[in-house]
């Protein structure tokens, strides 16, 4: 297991590219997650409010 | 199966369609990223020459393929939207952007991480680098400028003109390796045939279709996000609202 992390020595080479990927690809998702959770409670609250002007 | 394109040009079409095709896309992301990580990690076996460091290049040759078709897509989405004035062309332009960036930069940083223990050096001024940090400077110019305007069409034109003129640049970071001395290598597979050994093309080709289908995934999410912000006075999306409850 520790060879396999240690990649021949290349460890921080190959680590710090498939985690940089793993985590920018991950987080790309979390955000556009967010975003449309934001987004509904923010235009379900604005219709709510130009219902009730009507 | 016919696909009626048109069809999807109303973003009232546009939005269940890519709802429906989501869990299915998401479902093939996650198995073919698994199973190329698994190939590219496990059963490839070691390069005679590069040792495990090669590696990366199961992920950065997929990035870097994608944050070039992703700006040809996005390109294609600026030209239709002005041609034909339809906002959904432009809306995908829009959500297509940042995900193109994202591959752009995971390009270099991954590149950056072989060039380093290979070449010697993070980073070198070389036609093919340089070409590609354009690119990724492109698309944050095509965002920022989107950013940048508040009046929506205008915003969604002005991006579109400037999407379409920095497409050039996707043949040159191609042809680059050709056409100049690069330090980088030219392409190992190309449209004649790959001289890859097929344990190694593999992982590759299968990263490619995940990552492909990832970009589909989140050009989708955008898209969603994107047309319910433009399309929030419609009554389609009034009654989607009213039936979350």
């Amino acid at each position: 297991m520790a060879e396999f992390f240690h990649m021949g020595g290349y460890g921080l080479y190959v680590w710090g590219s498939y985690g940089v990927v793993a985590v920018f690809l991950a987080l790309e998702l979390i955000f556009l997650a967010r975003r449309k959770q934001a987004l509904l409670e923010r235009l379900t609250a604005l219709r709510e409010m130009e219902e009730d002007k009507s | 199966m016919a696909i009626h394109w048109t069809k999807y040009s109303a973003p009232s079409a546009f939005y269940p369609m890519a709802g429906r095709s989501l869990p299915w896309l998401a479902a093939g992301t996650l198995l073919l990223t698994a199973v190329g990580v698994y190939m590219g990690l496990f059963s490839a076996p070691t390069d005679y020459k590069q040792g495990e460091a090669y590696r990366i290049m199961f992920i950065h040759v997929p990035a870097a393929w994608m944050s070039m078709w992703l700006y040809i897509v996005m390109a294609a989405y600026a030209g239709l939207g002005l041609v034909y004035n339809t906002r959904m062309a432009h809306m995908l332009a829009a959500a297509t952007a940042p995900t193109g960036a994202i591959f752009a930069f995971l390009a270099l940083w991954t590149g950056a991480f072989w060039g380093r223990p290979m070449w010697g050096a993070w980073w070198v001024w070389d036609a093919r680098l340089t070409s590609e940090l354009i690119l990724f400077f492109l698309y944050l110019g095509v965002m920022a400028l989107r950013a940048a305007i508040d009046d929506r069409q205008r915003a969604d034109r002005a991006s579109a003109l400037l999407a379409l003129v920095g497409v050039v640049n996707v043949p040159i970071i191609y042809f680059s390796v050709k056409w100049w001395n690069t330090l980088h290598q030219g392409a190992t597979i190309d449209f004649s045939g790959s001289k890859m050994d097929r344990s190694m093309l593999w992982p590759m080709l299968i990263l490619t279709v995940a990552f492909w289908l990832y970009s589909f995934v989140t050009i989708f999410l955008r898209a969603r996000c994107e047309i319910l912000e433009r399309e929030r006075h419609a009554e389609w999306v009034g009654e989607l609202l009213d039936n979350r409850g």
